[in-house]
């Protein structure tokens, strides 16, 4: 039995116009942790398709060795029956199936064709051990959180006796609790003597699990790190990922804040569906001209159902309390009346909820501002490509032309897409829920920069994100949020996570702004 | 030749239609021994297609939603009967009756349109319901008879023809209008590429340019000249070029139209992105109504009858259309002009089997796989490009 598991040879791998892989190497050794690191569009989901039977033998260049065989999958059953097994980004679960059901989903516990519910279900509670979830099998997934949907794919790689389990941004949209539990059912999976590897944009948790990574960039293996031997940072690894040496995360900026732009008063928002449920309880934050303030909070805090009842009443019923902009009071009743009223809210979900995946670029960038460039009802379709090219330069939007289909374009380029369609609206109040949520380390760079460059325009800007180091990074005043309350308010200067944690965990609001605590 | 592939493939759904449309009518030349482009049966295609492709209008745009109209039918049926009750039972001139039945078109689109964007039933459902209830109620305003004859002003609409200048052998004005229509489009697209040229945009070469408009002038002027040697210009086919260059210009160049396409792309972005969902869908319905009621007034006009039975099947041939010419059942994408073509595609294929004597049991049967080859072949050039 040879060291490594997994050996990827001179992969490349062609799209028309593209090289996506061009001659990548990997060895993955026995029971490690091997993360993949890269930028978007780097490759690795293109060379994990490739090791899955996702694009069939034939289709790439290159040999695949596992378990010291040559294996030339044609599609992704024969790979599983390797025992490879891969997780993707976006949770491939039913919603409306049970977890049991899900689990066993193509690969039912049946005698003859008739399914044998009592095995099925016994072997459910076994594996929902195995990963540390103690849910009823019988429950629907769609009634468990995000965070126990990833344990319940887990469990369903488990079932298949898996080999090398590959592990496609887990945490992308879990909370920091949530990750902490995954990253240690990772390390207890390597106890018994499973292989991962785990694709990451989020280098603490690379760092943390991993026992070597892997960088690619444009399409080629540029190292692979062994943690163990090398001394490896987390600055380390951006420089291999970006080619560059990355010594700030966040670009430099000179606050100027100037008046209140919008202070938000006694907001009380009732769930959607559950009437009686409040979602937020009487929320007091402002922000001021040129100020880039965070919201900082678990899951389910309340953030982005702050920002969507704000932005137009986009979500939540029964919603009472005051706005104020610019001193005046105003109503967001429609989403349409906020934007006139010079809001922009920028979404966590990109996919569902930002973009038009099947339009190109120009049309996603003048829909919302559409009127600045319409007279007497017509649209001007030529300042329209102006106005589209302006953007795709301005907001550095890497595409052959502003005609690509936005569903065509890497996460940073969608985001900048999503960005750039907002602020040619002209705001004045942009929310942005998770802007940087799946997108690489450059593009992030790249985005922080143009938040930067809107406040000093002195626009008033409310950054809503899970990253802790985001968050601290880039405000200059962040208010905490937990279960629809505000429960602190920190200035820039005394942000540390420990800080943050203390009151995203901590029960009970601040009733008022004024009682700002410092700690 | 290298640029002209490139041409091609860059729009390979839009002309992919258009040589379908032309080899089936070249098939179908030599198939019937010319009968197919004989002046009178060319004037007559037009007559008998006419309501589908106006139903087809109005289709294209709730599929470009992402939703679906199967009332169309038994609304035309309705509008065409209570328009007879005015006209024939109670003697009202026939312009009041048609501006009443299109408001009664409109008031079911909104009654339609209601259920779809406010309460979020599903379009299938709700048109489901409203094919049966207005089939029902067209049999109980007629009673179970057919009502005829409409006054001789009613049924000029379908029968008519755009009266000519002189008496002369060949209509002079079906004449001068192709050669109008020649003119005004060579002249805007003349101005389109000086616009394009003044943004420093990319155009197509000269050669092909010209090569272009010569092409659509000599079809252009060949159709008119059809009709000319016929009866002249029907007076259908002046309505039809209204609706269809108002609603392209709508669909295209207007606020209106891209919000339609951005909710039928992505409902929740959309409406995110300001477009007003609920209203833009319940507009699109009333719109549906409208035509339907348009394309009943004109099926009537042409039957010089109103029966109980009109109308039957007509919300698949105008739902077939939209998706021959290219529109996704899923939303989002599609065009008024290739609705026409599509309707146009199975218009002629109708004629054309119809000619040759092909009973109807097998034309059914090929224009449910030329829809299904049309569809499939659109999706393998989707994927193709993806890919």
């Amino acid at each position: 039995m040879s060291e490594y598991l997994l050996e990827m040879r001179g992969i490349v791998k062609t799209f028309p116009g593209v090289k996506a892989l061009n001659n990548v190497n990997i060895k993955v050794r026995r029971g490690e942790i091997h993360s993949l690191c890269g930028e978007n569009g780097a490759g690795k989901s293109t060379l994990m398709k490739v090791l899955s039977g996702v694009y069939p033998f034939g289709s790439y260049e290159g040999d695949i060795l596992f378990d010291g065989q040559t294996c030339q999958f044609r599609d992704i059953k024969e790979s599983e029956q390797k025992g490879i097994v891969i997780i993707h980004q976006e949770l491939a679960l039913i919603p409306e199936l049970s977890i049991a059901e899900n689990i066993f989903l193509g690969n039912e516990r049946a005698r003859k064709g008739v399914i044998d519910w009592n095995e099925t279900i016994v072997k459910t509670n076994e594996l929902l051990k195995k990963v540390g979830l103690s849910e009823n099998p019988n429950t629907r997934v769609t009634n468990i959180g995000v965070g126990k949907q990833q344990l319940v794919e887990i469990a369903k790689a488990l079932s298949k006796k898996v080999k090398l389990l590959i592990l496609d941004e887990p945490t992308a949209a879990l909370n920091e609790n949530d990750s902490e539990n995954l990253l240690q059912l990772m390390l207890e999976f390597k106890r018994q003597g499973i292989t991962c590897i785990l694709i990451s944009h989020k280098l603490n948790e690379v760092s943390k699990v991993s026992d070597s990574i892997t960088i690619l960039r444009d399409g080629q293996t540029i190292e692979t790190l062994d943690m163990h031997r090398d001394e490896v940072t987390e600055d380390r690894i951006i420089s291999g990922m970006v080619g560059r040496d990355m010594t700030h995360r966040f670009p430099e900026r000179h606050p100027q804040i100037g008046d209140v732009a919008l202070e938000v008063r006694d907001w009380t928002v009732y769930h959607e569906h559950h009437a009686d449920r409040k979602v937020l309880d009487g929320i007091n934050i402002n922000l001021r001209h040129g100020e880039i303030v965070g919201i900082a909070g678990l899951m389910g805090a309340g953030r982005t159902e702050l920002a969507m009842s704000i932005f137009g009443k986009a979500y939540g019923r029964n919603i009472s309390g005051t706005l104020i902009k610019d001193g005046k009071e105003i109503r967001n009743n429609t989403i349409s009346q906020a934007i006139d009223n010079g809001f922009a809210y920028v979404t966590e979900d990109r996919k569902e909820y930002g973009l038009i995946l099947m339009d190109d670029i120009k049309r996603n960038i003048s829909l919302t501002g559409i009127g600045k460039i319409t007279k007497r009802a017509v649209v001007n379709e030529h300042e329209e490509v102006l106005v589209a090219e302006d953007m795709r330069k301005r907001m550095n939007i890497k595409s052959p032309s502003i005609l690509q289909q936005t569903g065509n374009l890497s996460g940073g380029n969608q985001q900048k897409v999503v960005l750039g369609k907002w602020i040619f609206s002209e705001p004045d109040i942009l929310i942005l829920d998770e802007p940087t949520r799946g997108i690489d380390v450059g593009a992030k760079y790249e985005i922080y920069t143009i938040i930067h460059q809107l406040a000093a325009q002195g626009k008033a800007i409310l950054v809503i994100s899970s990253e802790l180091p985001e968050v601290i990074g880039l405000s200059d005043r962040i208010y905490v949020m937990n279960a629809g309350q505000i429960t602190g308010e920190v200035n820039r200067e005394q942000a540390s996570q420990e800080t943050l944690m203390k009151y995203m965990t901590k029960t009970g609001g601040v009733k008022d702004g004024s009682d700002k605590q410092t700690v | 030749m290298e640029a002209i592939s490139k041409l091609f493939k860059s729009n390979v759904r839009q002309y992919g239609m258009i040589i379908a449309l032309i080899a089936i009518m070249i098939l179908f030349t030599v198939l019937t021994g010319g009968l197919l482009v004989k002046p009178i049966n060319i004037t007559n295609l037009i007559l008998q297609n006419s309501y589908i492709l106006v139903l087809a209008i109005g289709m294209v745009l709730v599929i470009i939603t992402g939703h679906i109209d199967l009332s169309v039918g038994s609304i035309a049926a309705f509008v065409g009967a209570i328009s007879a009750v005015m006209m024939v039972d109670w003697g009202l001139p026939a312009w009041i009756a048609v501006i009443a039945s299109l408001v009664v078109g409109g008031l079911i689109g909104a009654w339609q349109g209601f259920w779809i964007a406010y309460v979020k039933i599903p379009a299938f459902i709700v048109t489901l319901a409203g094919m049966l209830l207005f089939r029902g109620l067209t049999m109980i305003v007629l009673e179970g008879q057919s009502i005829s004859p409409f006054p001789g002003g009613f049924t000029q609409i379908s029968a008519g023809f755009v009266p000519d200048l002189a008496n002369t052998a060949t209509n002079m004005i079906a004449i001068l209008a192709g050669i109008a229509f020649t003119v005004l489009y060579v002249l805007n697209e003349l101005r389109g590429r000086r616009e394009q040229l003044k943004y420093n945009f990319e155009v197509t070469s000269s050669t092909l340019f010209v090569l272009k408009l010569v092409l659509v002038a000599v079809i252009l002027n060949l159709f008119t000249f059809m009709l000319a040697s016929y009866a002249g210009i029907p007076n259908i086919l002046v309505l039809l070029l209204v609706l269809i260059l108002a609603y392209s210009f709508v669909m295209n160049k207007t606020i209106m139209g891209r919000h339609i396409y951005a909710l039928g792309g992505n409902e929740k972005a959309a409406g995110l992105s300001g477009v007003k969902t609920k209203k833009v869908t319940f507009w699109v319905f009333v719109n549906m109504g409208v035509l339907a009621a348009v394309s009943g007034l004109i099926f009537a006009a042409r039957l010089n009858a109103a029966t109980p039975r009109a109308g039957t099947n007509f919300e698949l041939d105008a739902i077939a259309a939209c998706f021959i010419g290219g529109a996704s059942a899923a939303g989002g994408i599609g065009t008024v002009f290739g609705a026409i073509i599509g309707g146009l595609v199975m218009g002629v294929l109708n004629n054309g089997m119809s000619l040759i004597g092909l009973g109807i049991d097998w034309q059914q049967g090929i224009k449910g796989l030329v829809l299904l080859l049309a569809v499939a072949f659109d999706i393998y050039n989707k994927n193709k490009r993806s890919a």
